[in-house]
């Protein structure tokens, strides 16, 4: 809790400070945003800084900073929105965004504001600048390990390109209903990319991850060198891969970044906004089954320093875990405070925003698969055929009808309950409400991805995280050139 | 609206701080620079079932410095343009670029290629229009689509309107700016049948607001396309041929026009390396960029470094006739920019165009894509699997609405697969195509 109060402090130092504002000016610029026939309004500020650092041919060939900051200002009235926003954080700016966004809805209840209370949340990462955690040259020279320890993998690496990067994020929130909050959020990635040209095969071969952490840390944990000897792993294999089989077939996913088909097949479904709207094919299933029994999946913000972790959302709510489908049966939404004002329920924590620039909305931070029983050995072999997918690029979900595609880039066939060669990418489909029934084993293996993930919804990204056991779908459609 | 934006004077206040970000950099020790600088700004309204449901009002402004110091080379950005912040920003790109290492290829664009010719394309037309009349126009396309029988939800319209002003400068004396306007209005609904619930849409977008659909045309033909899907089967996973509505058939322009990019090039990350001069479509196929075209969505008389635009012909007698270059990946190649850095400007095909109707009795059966989802292209090798909907064909006739499978194939014998090409071009974004014929493409379904 001491950790949160210094939150506080550092964000008014960098927020409010520099414009000649302190936390008093905020219930001033409320006032202007709330008044007749407002329900509720909130003032969301953030700056962040963010840096990257960008390696090819050997060289660390494009570095950049950017520098972005203001206040988003938002009205409630009924189920009606106004928003505006200003890169300036000063009083005139206040009283002009807040004066728009409150002009533009005036038709609700005007709830009673409340008085300020300080938000007292656990904090899940440290408050820190993260990119500060290694000097230049530092950064420059773990760039460098990389491309040496790619190059040096295998003969066949022909391109070798790396990055570093970094976000020091810095928001405060203030809203009618008393609430107050800060919140420092470091983010960092680490990313390596390989070609390799074998047998007259060029194939790319990619690894990567980070989370809410120091640069420092990265450093640390050796990234470079893991990344790099995988990134050239993965595209060696994919020189030897032969075309992958299309059709209806046994899935068995591997644990952690393939989790990826929760936050496509049940995640996005599963959030408050779709549901209060109805359009969601999960609408109206609530206390029913929507997964094999054994399923149990989590939207976890608490997660120490995960790249999807958040300790209070963007409307100043707490992070929590969420129970979303609890053995089989669907049990929860993710929601924000509008739509959980609207469908009588409570706010669970996943409010977000790109930036103070956009309308927040529910969000998945990370989304995971609780463990099962399973050696994944034996999931394996109880293929007869199949494939199994360790890797995956990206996905996508139409949450009214459910059907939700994702990509995977590394993958092997099944024979007889033995994994045997690699296959193409392949982009797997199926239908979210009826692809979870179908998972028939899960591992014990529980995995986070390693912190990869960026989720867009109605042009908004977020960084998320996704986890999962290893697990078999005994029916999934896969889109390969093998029928 | 409620904010006023005076673009000229906007044009000129961005010109004066680009200037000023230059001489900074020069007075700071870079031996050249460039900058590039806008502000832009728009109203969203939203609507859903007969109510505003959202208005936003934007505003963004950012200022982007790249320096270099001899064959080095350092970026920042802000989107605070105060002077202060552009000096902090000008100083923070010259301390990178101490960090950098020497690239032979990098630097600006040849002082030469600066574009000379500055005509006026046309592509700012201010929408002034009050939030009351702007929610009117999406409270009219969403009626017009929940008023066609068998539509139960609606996820709302939404109508979009901004302008903006960009500028960019380099220290070889060139200044460009552009003054550009983009409107649109969109609709999407959900029907419902005992298998569950469909949704599609519809939109129409121009820099011109008289060039947009009316808001009935938007919300029936969203409504349209919605009832369309009900009663959606699996198709039989097979090979067969894959029709690809205009909109999808441009996605696949742009699949191509990455692989001719520069920078996939020269990081041997494209499966056209090495391609120049090789038939890749069949002879009769033709693909031009048409950068000055007036009033278009992308024109512009010059590229992202200063450099003069041109009618580039990347495809001529279905043979790769041209890469997609910057001045970096040009040098990278060996070879000369083509004036895209940034991208193509405005692509246009040159080809024989056919009835959709023909091309439907051309394919007899087969898969008429209509909707493709995530993103399973793999730029190196070509191979492409992504998920779909649409429906089956069978004598050349339209049989039913089929969802959950997928298509798969190798963009190379995609596009060397091409049968034919429609005369019913999409014209709302910078790609102008018909729907394309793929000889054949593995379906993966029941």
């Amino acid at each position: 809790m001491t950790h949160y109060a210094s939150d506080l402090d550092q964000a008014v130092s960098v927020l409010l400070t520099p414009g000649g504002l302190d936390i008093d000016a905020l219930d001033v610029g409320l006032g202007h945003a709330m008044g007749a026939g407002i329900d509720y309004a909130d003032l969301y500020f953030q700056r962040t800084w963010e840096e990257g650092w960008m390696l090819e041919d050997g060289k660390v060939k494009e570095a950049s900073y950017n520098i972005d900051g203001g206040v988003g200002v938002r009205a409630l009235a009924g189920e009606k929105t106004g928003f505006a926003y200003s890169n300036q954080i000063t009083a005139d700016a206040l009283v002009d965004t807040g004066k728009t966004a409150a002009g533009i809805v005036r038709s609700g209840q005007q709830l009673p504001g409340q008085a300020m209370s300080i938000v007292t949340a656990m904090p899940f990462y440290a408050a820190i600048d993260p990119l500060a955690g290694l000097s230049a040259d530092e950064k420059v020279a773990m760039l460098n390990q990389a491309d040496r320890i790619a190059r040096a993998a295998d003969p066949g690496v022909i391109q070798v390109s790396a990055s570093l990067s970094g976000t020091y994020e810095v928001v405060l929130v203030r809203a009618s209903d008393g609430t107050l909050a800060a919140d420092i959020r470091p983010l960092v990635r680490f990313n390596v990319s390989v070609i390799v040209s074998k047998n007259g095969r060029r194939e790319r071969g990619s690894a990567g991850g980070g989370g809410r952490y120091s640069m420092a840390r990265l450093r640390d944990d050796n990234v470079a060198e893991r990344f790099a000897k995988e990134a050239v792993r993965q595209a060696l294999v994919n020189t030897e891969a032969v075309d992958a089989p299309a059709g209806q077939m046994p899935v068995v996913l591997g644990a952690g970044w393939p989790g990826i088909l929760l936050h496509e097949a049940v995640g996005h479904g599963l959030e408050g906004d779709f549901n209060r709207k109805g359009s969601s094919a999960f609408a109206g299933k609530m206390g029913q089954r929507v997964a094999a029994r054994g399923v149990t999946v989590v939207d976890d913000a608490t997660l120490a320093d995960s790249r999807g972790s958040l300790s209070v959302d963007d409307e100043g709510t707490p992070g929590q875990s969420t129970m979303l489908i609890e053995d089989g049966i669907l049990t929860g939404y993710m929601q924000d405070k509008l739509n959980a004002r609207l469908m009588g329920m409570m706010p669970t924590g996943n409010a977000r925003r790109e930036s103070f620039a956009h309308l927040p909305m529910p969000r998945m931070t990370n989304t995971v698969m609780l463990a099962g029983q399973e050696s994944p050995d034996d999931i394996i072999s109880s293929v007869k055929r199949g494939i199994y997918a360790v890797s995956f690029g990206g996905g996508q979900v139409d949450i009214t009808s459910g059907k939700f595609v994702f990509s995977a880039n590394e993958a092997y066939l099944v024979e007889d309950g033995k994994i045997t060669a690699p296959v193409k990418g392949a982009t797997l489909i199926g239908n979210g409400p009826e692809a979870m029934q179908h998972v028939s084993m899960v591992g014990h293996d529980m995995e986070i991805d390693p912190g990869i993930g960026v989720c867009g919804k109605e042009g908004q990204g977020v960084p998320v995280g996704v986890g999962q056991p290893t697990i078999k779908l005994d029916e999934l459609t896969v889109g390969g050139t093998q029928s | 609206m409620a904010q006023a934006f005076e673009a000229n004077a906007q044009q000129a206040l961005l010109a004066s701080r680009a200037e000023q970000a230059l001489q900074l950099a020069r007075q700071l020790g870079a031996d050249s620079a460039e900058v590039g600088a806008s502000v832009d700004q728009g109203v969203g309204v939203s609507v859903r079932l007969g109510e505003v449901e959202t208005v936003e009002l934007s505003r963004d402004q950012g200022i982007a410095v790249t320096v270099y110091v001899g064959q080095r080379k350092g970026s920042a950005s802000s989107t605070d343009a105060g002077a202060e912040s552009i000096r902090a920003t000008v100083e923070k790109a010259l301390s990178i670029a101490r960090y950098t290492g020497e690239d032979p290829a990098a630097g600006l664009a040849e002082a030469e290629l600066m574009a000379r010719e500055l005509p006026d394309l046309k592509v700012h037309y201010p929408w002034k229009l009050s939030t009351e009349e702007a929610t009117a126009i999406a409270l009219e396309c969403e009626r017009a689509g929940r008023d066609c029988p068998g539509i139960t939800k609606s996820d709302g319209a939404s109508l979009s309107t901004g302008e903006g002003v960009r500028v960019y400068a380099n220290s070889h004396g060139f200044l460009g700016t552009q003054k550009g306007s983009r409107h649109s209005l969109s609709c999407m609904l959900i029907a419902e049948d005992d298998k569950g619930m469909q949704r599609d849409y519809d939109y129409t977008s121009a820099r011109d607001p008289q060039a947009l659909r009316s808001p009935g045309a938007v919300g029936e033909e969203a409504a349209r396309r919605t009832l369309r899907r009900l009663g959606a089967q699996r198709p039989k996973t097979g090979s067969f041929p894959v029709l690809f509505d205009p909109m999808l058939a441009s996605g696949l322009v742009g699949h191509l026009m990455g692989a001719l990019a520069g920078g996939a090039l020269y990081r041997e990350a494209s499966f056209l390396c090495d391609r120049l001069g090789t038939p890749l479509f069949p002879a009769w196929f033709n693909l031009e960029e048409r950068p000055m075209e007036v009033g278009a969505a992308a024109s512009s008389p010059f590229d992202g470094e200063g450099v003069q635009t041109r009618n580039n012909r990347f495809i001529v007698d279905g043979q790769v006739a041209s890469y997609m270059l910057s001045s970096y990946s040009a040098r990278r190649l060996s070879m000369q920019t083509t004036g895209n850095a940034g991208g193509a400007r405005n692509l246009r095909l040159a080809a024989p165009l056919r009835s959709f109707e023909d091309l439907l009795k051309e394919m007899d059966r087969g898969v008429w894509v209509t909707e493709l989802m995530g993103q399973g292209v793999n730029g190196v090798t070509g191979d492409y699997s992504r998920g779909a909907a649409g429906f089956w064909i069978e004598d050349g006739q339209i049989q039913y609405p089929v969802e959950e499978f997928t298509i798969a194939g190798n963009l190379n014998t995609m596009f060397s697969g091409l049968v034919a090409v429609g005369n019913d071009s999409d014209t709302r974004g910078s790609i102008h195509t018909g729907s394309w014929l793929v000889d054949s493409m593995t379906v993966a379904g029941d």
